[in-house]
């Protein structure tokens, strides 16, 4: 019904790099809630573009740090 | 836990809930006023009635019970919120028009006004099993946008 999704991340290790933020105040800073906030990180859920930024901008990092796609094979 | 869970998800279990109790106290108000007669003879229009009027008071009652003993952080809605209820809506709208199609061809035929409501509110039961269903579903494995 629902494909899992192939993108991972590593919000988990940036958050404790970023001064052991809780999971609820990076939920707070990127303005979502804590529920969806750990959906996200357990990998349960691909964030909207917009919000992957913010989640970004909040760990202080880019994109790419936080979120990893598989490459395509040939 | 449960009391920590998205409102989104809270809605679903309430709406499955009453579902799942709704549609038998309709059959037994149905079956409670036959008064031993056929099927298509038997008054269903109240008992339907009460069925929906009662589920939408249980709703709002549940709905706010759940509201008062929840922190305000909980009661918020975000766009995970907002993409699972529209997966789910579109999950459970097959079984509306299954039984609003049921309905046109039952009328079509000339079929008793007692067969074509109840494939209509049969309909509206499916669809709110099945939407309730996926939405837990899609918040208790995980969701993404690309489904």
């Amino acid at each position: 019904m629902v494909k899992p999704t192939q993108v991972t991340n590593a919000i988990r290790r940036l958050r404790f790099a970023a001064g052991e933020l809780t999971q609820a105040e990076l939920a707070e800073r990127v303005g979502v809630t804590r529920q969806t906030l750990i959906a996200i990180e357990q990998g349960k859920y691909s964030p909207s573009l917009e919000t992957a930024f913010r989640i970004a901008r909040a760990l202080g990092t880019t994109l790419e740090d936080v979120f990893q796609f598989p490459e395509e094979q040939p | 836990m449960a009391f920590q869970s998205a409102p989104e998800e809270r809605s679903a279990w309430i709406m499955l809930a009453l579902a799942v109790v709704g549609y038998p106290v309709y059959l037994i108000l149905l079956f409670a006023g036959a008064d031993g007669r056929p099927l298509e003879a038997m008054p269903f229009a109240w008992p339907m009635i009460w069925t929906i009027v009662g589920s939408i008071v249980v709703s709002i009652v549940l709905h706010a019970v759940f509201r008062v003993f929840t922190d305000l952080e909980s009661n918020k809605r975000d766009e995970r919120d907002r993409q699972i209820g529209r997966f789910a809506d579109r999950t459970g709208q097959a079984f509306v028009i299954i039984g609003a199609l049921s309905g046109l061809a039952l009328a079509m035929l000339q079929q008793p006004a007692f067969w074509i409501a109840n494939a209509i509110f049969l309909g509206f039961f499916l669809s709110a099993v099945l939407g309730s269903i996926a939405k837990v579903i899609a918040y208790r494995t995980g969701f993404n946008a690309s489904w």
